[in-house]
């Protein structure tokens, strides 16, 4: 208990062998797992917002998106059945926030919208669609008016939306 | 102060002020992922409110703030680590800190919290090992994966009923054919009901004599005459009144009866249990949008897409239900900006044609009403095998014809009632869902006339005990009929329909496979199926009490073959369903046809006269009044208990305090929404009035510090007004 996790009981072993799957045979001594190997897997290949998971999740010095065993565990048990509503907002507004400053203003969502929906041209919205949506999302979240959502406000909207739960999921 | 959270910009556009950098709700925002053991952040607690770094509160950390933390957090209950937003490293450090805190405990709290922590995670392994042995898991997970969470919502509500009927069997099987089956077996004595010889109770046999050829085994197997009349399967066999074990007597028709209730209460109780999650959040949200589009953008992504091209399909199919919902906004705004001529029109129109739906509507009833009058009638005679089974049949072919026919209808007219595309799509499917589920209601209605109309006016029994001696079972067996041929149409429309055009699609390239298309999983159509078997299910019961197990064996059959159909032939509905919605749409169906077949089981128990000749209640007039007999058998403080509280008085009485708390609660609501509405306006201001008071303060900074590059004499000053 409190020990770093020297011997790894029974329960773990899927997930460690999930991980260990990802690092190839040359590099077994390398603690973590660098970004382009862990977009490989199943789960996370066709899913928009990978790269942004594998920022949040990471705690490198060197900020390039690889995970150590220990943010691969972070990030299943976040993204688990048994994770809370706080848990998965808090990440949520994380990934989704795509300068890292705090608040999803104007810019991170029209990035966000364009995750959704696809990187074409032709499957994007028109630019005063865009502005119409925009303007509907802040006019449905942003409490104080400044024109961004900040954390509180965020978790607001999510504690209110049906879907969110059974949709921000990922099992292995 | 160590930060590395990054606040590049600045709203504002001046240059970042540090104060803003200490505000407390700042503060509580920052991301800190530092794995290293970094000293300066020392995490105080594990409180929800997260108080800042200490280091940069050096002026504030003073004795009172300290003493107030401690009790805030002694206070507050300890959220368990794990559901903490933090990295794992921090996690483990946490609970270090909070196991040495736990030391400086008395004995009897760590004891307390220890138990408290055993029991809570005792509770979590037990969830986790029912969620283990849920059915279909696997299945439900391959089909999240390809099709995403609103065809899934589908599968899990056929896995609900699934468990829903067994349960109903259950019931009837332990609290009715039990006690009959084990009665030799447990030396109990069973009285039957006695036959006194009237011509009411003249039942005559229909089994069949003598060499029977195998299509009419065939014939019997499928209309539940001949051998499968005398079993348990229908409600003529129950002829039993009580039995005599040794310790006690059982009162079956009592026992029925109850079953009956119970089975109808607990559906009731459960489904609005199941929907009570989903209808919290509606009643919430009574904006007009419903936070549609935070919904739509925030959990519009399914996480558990594993599929290249379902997710592709997910994308067209987000970038379509957002254009849909602003095209609608727009259509909205242009509803807004009609002149009154042209909503005379429109209403107009709209009168009309909902007139023209009531005349389909009643035109598909009474078909329904004349092929089962003709149905009953021609099944007095016996022409040979194949249209015998076509005239039993008909009530049922009507039906489903009318059913197929109706949506096509519906969908056409509704385009010239010009509503907003989401009000279209929600009133036509509340047509179809009407017009499937008093089909049924209108079959038992002409077959209850057929019952109760005799040659000469008034019939002797209370019934036709010429044409229908046991008038139950022949209802039990037009509800045998028609889940049976439901069941058939499912899977003949699947191997004869789906699978060839997906043959067709995939192999040929004509114009008719250009046109037709991929087959789509329409949602909506497929609930109403399975929805309007379980109100036949609800309503036939009472008259053939193995309706459960047969319901529960045909949903386990339907939901292998939906699956097979919907890996194999189709692809994601272009026009998605959102699942939340969904769900809640579903089980407001569901109480809907709930509600439709506590009608029909009613006036069968309360109004008409059971049949005297077979069945479990032979000695009463109606099969309620068992329970009024039993409760004047009851001891006398029972009896005038139960009789007060089927009073007028009670009913009056509960009637009113309903309304009474209802008013308040509505008040209440009221109350809080206007403070709502306050607090929304104040937090506005608050915002304002912060960035205005940040405005100033940097503009005096800005004044200040001008002045001392100006005159470097006043240098100190500006270290003063600036906090470090």
């Amino acid at each position: 208990m409190g020990t770093t996790a020297s011997q790894l009981g029974k329960d773990l072993l899927s997930e460690y062998q999930r991980f260990s799957e990802l690092l190839s045979k040359e590099d077994r001594n390398l603690t973590s797992v660098p970004m382009e190997k862990v977009l490989s897997l199943p789960e996370l290949k066709s899913n928009p917002f990978r790269k942004r998971i594998c920022h949040v999740f990471s705690t490198s010095d060197m900020k390039d998106g690889s995970l150590t065993f220990e943010d691969f565990l972070d990030l299943l048990s976040a993204f688990s059945d048994s994770a809370t509503l706080e848990i998965k907002s808090h990440y949520a507004f994380r990934i989704f926030d795509f300068d890292d400053d705090g608040t999803l203003d104007g810019g991170d969502l029209e990035k966000l919208v364009n995750c959704l929906t696809g990187e074409t041209e032709d499957s994007r919205l028109t630019p005063e669609e865009m502005r119409q949506l925009i303007s509907n999302i802040l006019e449905e979240s942003d409490i104080d008016k400044d024109g961004t959502v900040n954390l509180s406000e965020f978790q607001h909207v999510i504690s209110r939306s049906p879907d969110f739960v059974s949709s921000f999921k990922i099992v292995l | 102060m160590e930060r590395d959270s990054v606040f590049h910009t600045d709203r504002l556009g001046a240059p970042r002020n540090p104060l803003l950098d200490q505000l407390p709700s700042y503060q509580s925002l920052l991301y800190r992922r530092k794995p290293s053991a970094s000293g300066s952040t020392m995490r105080r607690g594990s409180s929800r409110t997260r108080l800042g770094s200490s280091s940069s509160w050096k002026w504030g950390q003073t004795t009172v703030a300290r003493q107030h933390e401690e009790k805030h957090r002694t206070q507050t209950l300890q959220r368990p680590v794990r559901e903490l937003p933090k990295p794992m490293a921090e996690k483990r450090r946490d609970k270090d800190q909070r196991l040495e805190q736990a030391r400086d405990l008395s004995s009897w709290s760590q004891w307390r919290q220890s138990t408290r922590r055993t029991l809570r995670r005792l509770k979590e392994d037990g969830f986790e090992m029912l969620s283990n042995l849920e059915l279909w898991r696997g299945d439900i997970h391959v089909i999240e994966g390809m099709f995403g969470t609103g065809i899934l919502s589908y599968f899990s509500f056929l896995r609900f009923l699934v468990l829903l009927n067994f349960i109903m069997f259950l019931l009837m099987f332990g609290f009715v054919m039990l006690p009959i089956i084990t009665a030799p077996h447990a030396s109990g004595n069973t009285t039957f009901n006695h036959v006194d010889g009237s011509e009411c109770s003249n039942y005559p046999s229909t089994s069949r004599r003598g060499l029977v050829v195998f299509h009419q085994h065939i014939t019997d197997l499928l209309s539940g005459v001949g051998f499968l009349e005398q079993t348990y399967l229908f409600y003529g066999y129950y002829k039993v009144e009580t039995i005599h074990f040794p310790k006690f007597t059982y009162n079956l028709p009592l026992a029925y009866l109850l079953v009956t209730i119970a089975y109808l209460f607990l559906s009731l109780i459960w489904i609005v249990k199941r929907s009570a999650s989903g209808f919290k959040r509606k009643l919430v949200q009574d904006e007009d949008r419903f936070q549609s589009f935070c919904n739509k953008i925030f959990a519009g992504w399914d996480f558990c897409i594993v599929n290249d091209s379902a997710a592709r399909l997910k994308r067209s199919s987000l970038l379509y239900e957002l254009k849909t919902d602003l095209e609608e906004e727009r259509i909205k705004q242009k509803i807004a900006d009609r002149t009154q001529k042209e909503k005379c029109r429109i209403y107009l129109i709209r009168v009309i044609l909902n007139l023209f739906v009531i005349a389909v509507l009643a035109a598909c009833f009474y078909s329904i009403y004349i092929a089962t009058n003709f149905s009953q009638k021609a099944q007095m005679t016996k022409v040979n095998f194949l249209l015998d089974l076509i005239y039993e049949y008909l009530p049922s072919i009507v039906i489903t014809l009318a059913n197929f026919i109706t949506p096509l209808i519906f969908s056409l007219i509704i385009q010239y009632e010009d509503y907003s595309p989401a009000f279209e799509i929600r009133f036509t499917l509340m047509r179809c869902v009407f017009m499937r589920l008093t089909s049924i209601c209108v079959l038992l209605v002409s077959l209850w006339g057929q019952i109760t109309s005799c040659q000469e006016g008034n019939c002797v029994c209370g019934y036709n005990h010429i044409l229908y001696p046991c008038w139950e079972s022949r209802v039990g067996q037009e509800m045998y009929k028609l889940m049976i041929f439901d069941f058939i149409i499912i899977c003949a429309v699947t191997v004869f329909v789906e699978f060839p055009r997906k043959l067709i699609v995939d192999y040929c390239d004509c114009g008719l496979a250009k046109w037709w298309g991929q087959q789509e999983f329409a949602i909506p159509q497929n609930v109403l199926e399975i929805v309007y078997g379980q109100t036949i299910c609800w309503i036939g019961t009472f008259y053939c009490p193995l309706l459960p197990a047969i319901c529960t064996i045909k949903y386990f059959i339907i939901f292998y073959i939906k699956k097979v159909t919907l890996v194999n032939n189709c692809r994601p509905a272009t026009r998605p369903f959102r699942a939340s919605s969904s769900h809640f749409f579903f089980l407001a169906v569901l109480l809907i046809g709930l509600a439709l077949a506590c009608v029909p089981v009613t006036i069968g128990i309360a109004q008409i006269s059971c049949s005297q000749a077979c069945g479990p209640f032979v000695n009463y007039t109606t099969s309620w009044e068992v329970l009024p007999r039993t409760v004047f058998q009851l001891p006398a403080g029972a009896r005038t208990f139960l009789l007060a509280i089927s009073s007028e008085a009670f009913a009056v009485s509960l009637f009113v305090v309903t309304c009474l708390a209802m008013f308040y609660i509505i008040a209440l609501a009221g109350a809080h929404k206007r403070v709502i509405d306050q607090l929304r306006e104040q937090l506005v201001m608050d915002g304002r009035d912060k960035r205005y008071l940040i405005q100033k303060l940097c503009q005096a900074q800005r004044t200040c510090a001008i002045r001392s590059t100006g005159s470097g004499s006043q240098s100190h000053s500006s270290d003063r007004v600036s906090p470090s």
